[in-house]
């Protein structure tokens, strides 16, 4: 079993092309030494070789989804920007800190320097003057091998003044965060680089690429999706395409965790790998921990409606899984098993997204704090009859309408497909919602379980949340 | 005394001067700060404040945003035990439990010592290695509860001073940006396309 002490977690079983862990099974992977020795900052020169706008074509030919959760397609995000308007930057986000999500502190850990050089192509290709590269604050040895990387590349002439003796010049500059979910949504993670609480910002007007760090346009990508930019350029669209499928080519990073035998992050072949493969594949999880049943898992980030055993036969690509209810997010799969306590577990999430909210739009605050309330008193045995309806209705006070959520045989429900329409500025919201209704939708029964026979459907009522009100 | 130091100044002007606007460094400054002191004090909010060209009213309202920035003396080490989702599921409560037992404080309390400061924490990006804690933020994997009562005798008696330093330094590499080599900040004075940059019309 590949399993490597350096990088706890990472699991290489099987034979998978690797774009971006290519190095994870070494342990000096992290240091320019070793770095240029496996291949490093060949795809750079093969930028610099060429126009900007070439290598914007080649990106944008890959079809590279962004890895941080939404899967636009970074080469059409690139071209948004107005054509006459500058300086435009480079925000990179190493914020990672969705539950269950577990790749990018790997890939700042264990390749920093692929980052950066993914960093470099991308300011190279779409005239981006400055790079900002925003690390979550909890990850201090990522912080400590991005600056040594850093440090190593400044010497080296891969970063500042007249990189590799050509025209292009650009400073990548460290910057780190503090501890807050919310901000690695891109407007947040935007204001917080101008000094600011992370408070997400209005879309409209403020898309990033076009109205972003100090009002310019702005480029933000995830740490992922810019570590694959290095191979891309090395080896051509042509060989990226060739991995995956049409509409998702490429690998992806995806973290198993929960009660499997084998939790590990793996990289997959994009597109075409099925849930039923990453939880009883040998190369991947390997079953259910002591041969237990599958009850539930969340495919996509602790944001991510659940999917149940019926589910198992889907592959992980972006649309087959929107249909079925749900959304990849950022590569998180979290298992639970039979003896799993529903109600405990929709709480656990939902207590997540309630307490990182911003406070912004009084859905997402009110309302989360509500549905954590209720769920809490359902968990502790004082629930009622009506607070199982009241927990939808502050749902729909968050999110109008039809919610996602996947097909049951055992319930004869058919799928709700994604998307869903919101009342509140990010998705912090709807999240803290999501676990809610899936728990709901598909293990109502356990709910009703908790509740004490004595309680009636009439006796309690809460204050109904104020609703839309930004 | 809790201003920033003279060696703190010089590095928050470098540090500052990697921004186009000032104000962007204020969370790098309360780092520094809390490095330098523990916690972040009025002092040195005002002190950022000056130094970013904000009020100090607005620095607080960014820094009391931010879980990671403390406005009271913790312990020496900040214990983090994470209760989110792949934790709880494999056992954070047992764990959080037995912390508490071990360390005589509740989630939230700091041992009388000085030592730990327990607090409960959120998903700390190391699913697959539940149930996890962080101690500084340096994480521990697949923590047991034997696991945990070796890691805060070891703590107790400096056996980890190397590895782990004292709350607040967040990391002990930092970026250097050698003047020579700088390209420098891509100011908002300058609106010009990058000289690499051809505009569309001037594309080969
Ligand atoms: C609440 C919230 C949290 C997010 N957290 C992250 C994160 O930690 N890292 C990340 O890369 N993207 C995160 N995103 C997605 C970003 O907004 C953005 O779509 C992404 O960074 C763009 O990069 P990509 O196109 O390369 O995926 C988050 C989004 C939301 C709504
Ligand atoms: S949805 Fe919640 S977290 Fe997002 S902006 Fe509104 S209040 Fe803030």
């Amino acid at each position: 079993m590949n399993t490597y002490p350096w990088a706890a977690g990472y699991i290489d079983d099987g034979d998978r092309p690797k774009i971006v862990t290519s190095r994870f099974h070494l342990e000096d992977s992290y240091t320019l030494e070793r770095y240029h020795a496996t291949g490093g900052y060949a795809g750079l020169r093969a930028a610099l070789g060429r126009t900007p706008a070439q290598v914007h074509d080649e990106v944008r030919g890959a079809t590279v989804l962004g890895r941080g959760g939404a899967g636009f397609p970074a080469g059409v995000k690139w071209g948004l920007m107005p054509a006459e308007k500058y300086p435009r930057y480079l925000v990179v986000n190493g914020d990672e800190s969705e539950p269950g999500t577990y790749k990018d502190r790997l890939l700042m850990e264990r390749d920093p320097h692929q980052l950066i050089e993914g960093s470099l192509i991308a300011a190279y290709a779409a005239g981006l003057a400055q790079v900002f590269l925003y690390i979550r604050g909890e990850m201090p040895l990522a912080h400590e091998r991005v600056a040594t990387a850093l440090n190593e590349a400044y010497a080296a002439g891969y970063i500042g003044r007249n990189i590799l003796g050509s025209s292009f010049s650009v400073d990548i500059v460290l910057h780190w965060g503090a501890g807050a979910y919310v901000v690695g949504e891109e407007t947040a993670l935007i204001e917080s680089l101008e000094g600011k609480r992370g408070e997400p910002r209005l879309k409209p007007p403020y898309f990033p690429a076009a109205i972003g760090l100090y009002g310019q346009p702005t480029i933000v990508n995830n740490v992922e999706t810019l570590s694959n930019l290095p191979w891309l350029l090395t080896n051509g669209a042509q060989a990226f395409t060739a991995i995956g499928t049409e509409t998702s080519p490429g690998t992806r990073m995806v973290a198993v965790s929960g009660h499997v035998k084998r939790p590990g992050v793996y990289e997959i072949v994009n597109g075409t790998t099925t849930f039923r493969d990453l939880l009883y594949g040998d190369e991947f999880s390997q079953g259910i921990r002591d041969d237990n049943e599958l009850k539930a898992f969340v495919p996509g980030g602790g944001s991510a409606p659940w999917f149940t055993p019926d589910q198992l036969d889907l592959p992980f690509e972006g649309k087959l899984v929107g249909a079925a209810g749900s959304m990849l997010g950022s590569g998180a799969i979290m298992v639970m098993d039979e003896t799993t306590d529903i109600p405990k577990a929709a709480l656990t999430l939902t207590h997540f997204y309630a307490a990182e909210s911003c406070g912004q739009c009084t859905p997402c605050r009110e309302g989360g704090t509500w549905l954590e309330r209720v769920l809490q008193r359902i968990v502790d045995g004082r629930g009622t009859h009506a607070d199982l309806d009241q927990l939808m209705e502050i749902g729909e006070s968050i999110c109008p309408g039809d919610f996602p959520h996947a097909a049951s045989e055992r319930l004869g429900l058919a799928a709700t497909p994604f998307p869903y329409k919101m009342t509140t500025i990010c998705f912090v919201g709807p999240s803290a919602y999501a676990p809610v209704h899936s728990a709901l939708t598909l293990f109502r029964d356990e709910f009703e379980a908790r509740i004490p026979a004595s309680a009636t459907r009439a006796r309690k009522q809460i204050p109904v949340t104020a609703v839309g009100a930004h | 005394m809790s201003r920033l130091n003279e060696a703190n100044i010089i590095l928050a002007k470098e540090i500052i001067g990697r921004y186009p606007k000032a104000r962007s460094a204020t969370i790098p400054l309360l780092h520094l700060s809390q490095q330098q002191n523990g916690y972040v004090t009025n002092a040195a909010i005002a002190h950022v404040a000056e130094l970013v060209g904000a009020t100090s009213a607005e620095v607080l309202g960014t820094a009391t945003f931010y879980e990671m920035f403390k406005f009271e003396p913790v312990g020496k080490y900040l214990v983090n035990i994470c209760g989110t989702m792949s934790c709880q599921l494999l056992g954070a409560d047992e764990l959080m439990h037995h912390a508490e037992e071990r360390l005589g404080v509740k989630a939230g309390g700091t041992t009388a010592d000085g030592m730990f400061t327990l607090e409960h924490a959120e998903c700390q990006a190391a699913c697959t290695e539940a149930p996890n804690m962080q101690v500084n933020y340096r994480h521990c994997h697949r923590m047991t509860t034997n696991a945990f009562d070796q890691l805060i005798e070891d703590l107790a008696a400096g056996r980890l001073d190397g590895e782990i330093p004292p709350h607040g330094t967040l990391a002990r590499v930092r970026q250097q940006i050698p003047a020579d080599k700088a390209a420098g900040v891509a100011s908002l004075a300058s609106p010009a396309a990058p000289a690499w940059f051809p505009a569309p019309e001037a594309k080969p």
